[in-house]
């Protein structure tokens, strides 16, 4: 597992962003790195907040699955239901991307209730 | 996730709280973990309390294989904190840099001259003498103390409190000839070989810096390399 960074940093505040997405009554959908094997871009705990209208703010990525991920958390808004998503390059019939750094990463999509 | 644990969660991060996430990756169930929590167990799986302990001081969020399925510990600690005693010139781009790199910045220096919110923008600045300063601000096993001053008036209570303390980094600028001096009166106050050996000095790892900036990379650095490989 790669190093994790928590602390606050230059980047986005993910979860500020998608409480006031929320409060705006906007559905919303949050997708966590959970498990990352290999060299990966993102560390564990690396979000991003999806907006009901696809829009997102953070990353999972160094921009490799972002899409993929933004197309299940819609889904995920949708039909209410959190999802489990595997990427790697070994998984490249699986899904329809992958990531160039040779590295898999777990990544779970839920709705924010 | 519920909304109201969202937003608990934002308000324990406003109150510098630490606190665990864990989210059943299988049934979706969540609950917040604090470290309270972990003393008596509170109703957590032992799985589940152990790894948490792990993750609270590790500082890396995991996910830990239970019998309920795979349980993602997503860890939200305060902030890594940096207390720089002096605010002299290499404090300027100091400040600057950890703020990038994530830290809680404060700036602690008696002399009202250099301690001006003109000279250090957006920063905390103390103007209490530096072993009341630093004893208030109790530096943690997630904090980072430099002295910057090289006067032992300033420096050296600082430093004295700074050696009592967890503090996971204490680095002290002045030259060799400056810190062998410095070690010499800490040692007539009382501290042994193992609690002066804490001291990184003269301060910064030696990559041939020379202006304030690239000083302030060289000290960065090494309480970056202090903070991941614990040297």
């Amino acid at each position: 597992m790669s190093e994790q960074q928590t602390s606050p940093d230059w980047q986005e505040d993910v979860l500020g962003q998608a409480a006031e997405w929320k409060s705006d009554g906007v559905d919303v959908a949050l997708a966590t790195v959970v498990t990352t094997w290999g060299s990966s871009p993102r560390p564990v705990g690396s979000q991003i907040a999806v907006h009901g209208d696809g829009k997102f703010v953070g990353s999972v990525s160094g921009g490799c699955i972002e899409g993929a991920v933004v197309m299940e958390a819609l889904k995920a808004i949708k039909d209410g239901q959190p999802r489990l998503l595997d990427f790697g390059v070994t998984n490249e019939e699986a899904w329809e991307v992958g990531l160039a750094c040779g590295g898999k990463v777990q990544v779970y999509v839920e709705k924010l209730q | 996730m519920k909304s109201e644990t969202l937003d608990q969660l934002l308000r324990d991060r406003g109150d510098n709280t630490s606190v665990i996430l864990a989210t059943n990756l299988t049934s979706g169930e969540e609950r917040l973990i604090y470290p309270a929590d972990l003393v008596g167990g509170n109703g957590l799986n032992p799985t589940v309390a152990d790894a948490a302990q792990e993750t609270f001081r590790s500082d890396r969020s995991k996910t830990v294989e239970t019998e309920d399925g795979p349980v993602f510990l997503n860890v939200f600690n305060p902030p890594l904190r940096i207390i720089i005693v002096g605010a002299v010139h290499i404090a300027q781009p100091l400040a600057r840099m950890a703020a990038l790199a994530g830290y809680d910045v404060t700036i602690v220096d008696p002399r009202s001259a250099f301690a001006t919110d003109e000279r250090f923008p957006g920063v905390t600045l103390l103007t209490e003498w530096p072993d009341d300063a630093l004893a208030s601000l109790a530096p943690d096993a997630r904090t980072a103390v430099v002295t910057l001053t090289h006067d032992p008036k300033l420096d050296d209570p600082a430093l004295e409190v700074a050696l009592k303390s967890e503090a996971f980094y204490v680095g002290s600028l002045g030259s060799k000839k400056t810190h062998a001096a410095r070690l010499e009166r800490l040692t007539e106050a009382g501290f042994g070989e193992n609690e002066l050996n804490r001291i990184n000095g003269p301060v910064g790892l030696a990559i041939g810096a020379r202006s304030p900036s690239e000083i302030a990379v060289s000290i960065l650095a090494q309480v970056t390399q202090a903070l991941r490989q614990g040297s």
